[in-house]
């Protein structure tokens, strides 16, 4: 990295050696981001990588990944084809991980936001509100939301969000105390602008960063989340997922367990791809975190 | 203005702080009573449909006496005044499924689920702080690098794949652990033999919940240490003449262990959480099961009991760590 290039690169290289030098300096960021781009294509593209619906019995069961040429993932018990449930789910997933991700991070920033920059009052009882929702195990609260009203990809949605906006309130209301004592807010505040206007474009554009590094790791939780939910049964009944896939070959896991080894994979991935995301991300809005000192030891 | 500094008399704290921090808790158990009276009423159908339905018919004077019975028929907040007296008096309702009084049924399984998130807690600490001191302290980058891998991919692993693979394994192919439950059926076992039994039943689950609480420890102590291995203090040791292991032992891992503390009880309901699809895949006979066959069963008074007695326990952890803190850091102590 440190050292010069000898010869100026061709005009037409540069910009691909500006993306590997972004690379270089952040492994993370660049190894998610392309792990993400696959599974986005894989996603997108998966009428045109598949011929089958995942739902329909297409070929004969227990078929081994690897053993037919015409279902290289192999089919399940009731010989559904893997391979299209895989990339049919992964739309699903997605779908959930960026919906439930940005439902959090933004109902997370504007709470966050007023009870920094409002204080007093307000502050506490926005700051008990997150205790609340903190102090519910998410999984048993969003279980009771999916029961009581109706396991939909809408309700495992908004359950997810509902369980992680406090993360991001928590993060952002620190940043929106230091902002509210920055000079433009007084000075806003002395030319008579009112105070939710000064929220909206003074203070949430400043503190906007920690949570919108954040919506990739909350996108991989409600992924997780949804595998969970629909592995228990629990999951939107009228689409396929991960999590179905791993809960109906579960009932063949001493002889086919492939069955549930390659969904599974798929959320591992998924999931691995976006922690790598977040964190690459958070390391370039906080540079001065990485290259901690190691002292005398 | 609301920022204007407050009073110095205002500051002043009228109480003391573990009276503060209890009073503080308390709206929140109203809230959380509130929100499972809410979820009751806005759930389809009411306990009279419920009771109806396992009698396969009934008229509509029999559920309109049922109403009558239950409390159903009156306005919404003699209702929910009602609901709170019961909660006061720890009463939680009866199961229907299970014909027991919901409260029992909860106790009967707790200990279950403790002995499950108590030792997961334990080998998580013992290990991720090892762990990431060692990644920390360690010459080898090596070392730090696969600490680093290991808790990555244990952030992005479903813990109940995980426990569903392990069983493949170590259960399926190389018969070493039981599959599933918490004893081995039909056998009577008594002292060490039964602590055996129950030790490699516990193996593979715990271990799974333990594995996503591993790596974020792991992370935090490798953090944590990092910070504190940069201060005065350290080079002290260091030049008196304190080994490189007596240095990190007794004066870095205590000091690096406060974010510890606090990250375990942030994340004791996330643990609660975990034990729920652990459970069920292992069929470990504890609260995380009953919640489930609570749902399937659609006894929706168990299932909001098991989530109030649960938030309770959280918010109890989260109170006793608030006040043992000082005793972890009595620096704190002097801020509040």
């Amino acid at each position: 990295m440190s050292r010069p290039v000898q010869f100026p690169p061709s005009r037409s290289l540069r910009p691909l050696l500006a993306v590997l030098r972004v690379a270089g300096k952040a492994p993370s960021l660049a190894a998610g981001t392309l792990m993400l781009l696959a599974i986005v294509a894989i996603a997108l593209g998966a009428r045109h990588l598949t011929a089958y619906d995942p739902m329909d019995m297409v070929g004969s069961p227990f078929i081994w990944p690897g053993t037919d040429a015409g279902f290289p993932l192999g089919t399940d018990m009731m010989g559904r084809d893997i391979l299209s449930g895989i990339a049919w789910g992964a739309r699903v997933s997605l779908e959930i991980g960026v919906a439930a991700g940005l439902l959090a991070a933004a109902a997370g920033a504007l709470i966050g936001a007023v009870a920094g920059f409002y204080g007093g009052f307000v502050d506490e009882v926005l700051m008990r509100v997150t205790e609340f929702f903190q102090t519910m195990p998410a999984l048993l609260f969003t279980i009771v939301m999916v029961v009581v009203v109706r396991p939909s990809v809408a309700t495992i949605v908004l359950s997810v969000a509902l369980t992680n906006w406090p993360q991001v309130a928590r993060l952002v209301r620190a940043e929106a105390l230091r902002v509210s004592r920055a000079e433009y807010v007084q000075a806003a505040r002395v030319i008579g602008m009112s105070r939710p206007r000064i929220v909206v474009t003074h203070v949430l554009p400043n503190v906007m960063t920690p949570a919108i590094v954040m919506i990739s790791i909350l996108a991989g939780n409600a992924i997780l989340t949804e595998a969970v939910l629909s592995f228990l049964g629990l999951g939107d009944p009228n689409v396929i997922t991960w999590g179905s896939m791993i809960g109906s070959g579960r009932e063949a896991l001493q002889t086919a367990w492939y069955m549930t080894a390659i969904p599974g994979c798929a959320v591992l991935v998924t999931v691995l791809a976006l922690n790598l995301l977040g964190n690459g991300l958070n390391d370039l809005a906080n540079p001065r975190r990485r290259g901690a000192q190691r002292g005398v030891l | 203005m609301s920022m204007a500094p407050r009073s110095p008399a205002k500051r002043r704290r009228p109480w003391p702080y573990p009276l503060r921090r209890v009073c503080q808790a308390l709206p929140l158990v109203v809230v959380i009573a509130i929100t499972n009276f809410f979820w009751l009423r806005l759930a389809p159908g009411d306990l009279a449909d419920v009771i109806a339905g396992e009698a396969g018919a009934a008229t509509p004077e029999f559920m309109a006496e049922l109403r009558r019975q239950f409390g159903t028929d009156q306005p919404l907040a003699l209702q929910f005044v009602a609901y709170l007296k019961r909660l006061v008096h720890l009463d939680l309702g009866w199961s229907f499924r299970y014909n027991e009084s919901v409260l029992h049924l909860i106790l009967d399984r707790l200990p279950a689920t403790a002995l499950l998130l108590v030792s997961a807690l334990l080998l998580a600490l013992l290990i991720g702080c090892a762990a990431g001191t060692l990644a920390a302290v360690s010459r080898w980058r090596a070392v730090d690098i696969a600490v680093s891998v290991l808790a990555t991919l244990g952030f992005a692993t479903p813990l109940f794949w995980l426990g569903l693979m392990l069983m493949v394994l170590f259960s399926a192919h190389l018969h070493w652990l039981p599959s599933g439950g918490m004893a081995t059926l039909g056998v009577d076992t008594h002292g060490w033999a039964r602590v055996r039994d129950i030790a490699a039943h516990m193996a593979m689950p715990v271990f799974c919940l333990a594995a996503y609480y591993l790596a974020i420890y792991a992370r935090l102590m490798r953090a944590s240490v990092l910070e504190i291995v940069g201060h005065d203090f350290v080079r002290t040791a260091r030049a008196k003449g304190a080994s490189r292991f007596r240095t990190v032992v007794s004066h870095v891992v205590p000091n690096a262990l406060l974010p510890i503390v606090t990250m375990t009880a942030l994340q004791f309901g996330t643990l609660f959480s975990g034990s729920v699809a652990i459970e069920t895949v292992f069929s470990w006979p504890g609260l995380g099961q009953l919640s489930l066959d609570a749902v399937s069963s659609r006894d929706l008074n168990l299932l909001l009991g098991i989530l109030f007695v649960s938030s309770l326990l959280v918010l109890a952890v989260n109170l006793i760590t608030d006040l043992v803190y000082g005793w972890f850091d009595p620096r704190i102590e002097v801020q509040r």
